[in-house]
């Protein structure tokens, strides 16, 4: 049976892990890879690290703690951020990534997917998905979201994208529901239930991780493959340990 | 000890040789036939799909160099599936040295490809490649494609049934998962190897 992930993302800007509430006001948690090891001791079953502002400043992910996460982490890890063409993508790849994740560029041209996976193989090729429900009821993608000032909302919706980008080779979809984030209030188990529906690739909730029940909920009540989270676990409030003992106590089969 | 890490192209090249400098062995990345057929053990790493895979070996001039070799060599997940005989993914003829198909995992309600997480490893027989694997151990797994379960299986995993999780057969092993990505379990596998 496959076991279903724990993925505490860290957010990088300026070679540091942070974390801001709702995209915002972000504050330093410490070195990437200090914090990296640690997850990985307190048995993480994977890394994310999203390069915040690279797209929003329009430059690809710093290379060097790719390669310095790569020589010391023996799980697997995901780098997000600015990854705008094939040749960034390899560079990523090569420093030792074991995945990229496109997000703002996909948004900006789709084909983008289509060229990775044909370059890398579906396996390699995350789309993250920063998505906030409208005034109109229905979820919609928002672009740029490293940096408020930048941030775009966009008439795309949400499940039409998850449909396009698997068509074209996305071989994961990280789903951010960003009206949770940082709020420690649950997943978005509507919009994480509604997107399962849809996507036949793995799917990874993130976005309102607070307590250990909102992890069983995303995975009993959603389904979700993975779940992602960062505050609740660089401020201490849960330990991944505990996590996975009460997730496994609950029905959920996990890596212990 | 030589031991060599083929340069196929492959994205994960860089993994393995960290993983490997990890327990203490520098290993060469390399094309040069002369390299792999001196080598005490060859690794042939691999992500990416068969068709360019198996191009780029033939380009390299290295398909019957591969097929010739004596000492122990491991294929890890596609370089598993490129020891086998034939593989589903862009019907591509393979190295031919473990007799398995590979074939795409089988359309089924609730089950998503990849198949891309954390799995437990259930040993099917004794080997020393094995040695030490206990009965919880899971690895990292991400692949579209997968081996059967055959008599050159030596442990499996379930993912809407029993496919080859590491296969052998006389100096030829394979393994579908990523041991450089799969914490203490990976090491000890990959340790396991350099004893051989």
């Amino acid at each position: 049976m496959l076991s279903r992930r724990i993925i505490p993302c860290l957010d990088v800007r300026d070679g540091q892990v942070v974390k801001g509430v709702r995209f915002r006001d972000h504050v330093v948690m410490g070195g990437i890879v200090e914090l990296a090891l640690r997850y990985r001791d307190e048995g993480a079953d994977e890394l994310v690290f999203y390069d915040i502002t690279a797209s929003p400043e329009g430059r690809s992910v710093d290379r060097g703690w790719v390669e310095r996460v790569a020589r010391v982490l023996d799980i697997p890890f995901c780098v997000a951020g600015g990854i705008r063409s094939v040749d960034e993508a390899r560079a990523v790849l090569h420093a030792g990534a074991d995945k990229i994740s496109v997000n703002s560029p996909a948004l900006e041209r789709p084909a983008l997917i289509d060229e990775l996976a044909a370059a890398f193989g579906v396996q390699c090729v995350v789309v993250g998905i920063d998505s906030l429900r409208d005034a109109d009821g229905e979820w919609h993608v928002r672009q740029y979201t490293g940096d408020p000032a930048k941030t775009q909302a966009l008439a795309r919706r949400t499940l039409d994208w998850v449909v396009e980008v698997q068509r074209r080779g996305a071989g994961e979809i990280v789903l951010n529901c960003m009206g949770s984030d940082g709020v420690r209030a649950g997943y978005d188990l509507q919009q994480l239930r509604t997107a399962r529906a849809v996507c036949n690739v793995p799917l990874i909730a993130s976005g309102g991780a607070g307590t250990m029940e909102h992890f069983r909920d995303a995975f009993v009540e959603a389904d979700v493959d993975g779940a992602l989270a960062a505050s609740v676990f660089h401020s201490g409030a849960i330990a991944i340990p505990d996590l996975k003992r009460h997730l496994r106590d609950h029905g959920v089969v996990v890596r212990l | 000890m030589a031991v060599v890490l083929v340069d196929a192209g492959g994205t994960n090249i860089g993994s393995v040789r960290y993983a490997l400098q990890r327990l203490g062995v520098d290993a060469a990345l390399t094309a040069d036939p002369a390299r792999i057929r001196a080598a005490d053990k060859v690794i042939l790493p691999g992500v990416g799909a068969a068709g360019p895979g198996m191009a780029r070996l033939r380009e390299l001039g290295l398909v019957e160099l591969m097929r010739g070799l004596t000492r122990p060599v491991l294929g890890v997940c596609l370089g598993m599936q490129l020891l086998c005989t034939h593989s589903q993914e862009g019907d591509t003829t393979c190295l031919g040295l473990i007799p398995a198909s590979v074939g795409r995992f089988a359309e089924a309600p609730g089950l998503r490809v990849p198949h891309m997480g954390w799995n437990r490893l259930v040993a099917k027989r004794p080997h020393p490649l094995l040695a030490g694997l206990g009965g919880d151990d899971q690895a990292y797994f991400v692949h579209s494609y997968a081996v059967p379960v055959g008599e050159y299986t030596l442990a499996t995993a379930d993912y809407a049934g029993e496919f080859s999780a590491v296969i052998a057969r006389d100096n030829f092993h394979g393994m579908q998962f990523h041991p450089e990505r799969s914490a203490a379990v990976g090491a000890r596998l990959l340790k396991n190897f350099l004893s051989l």
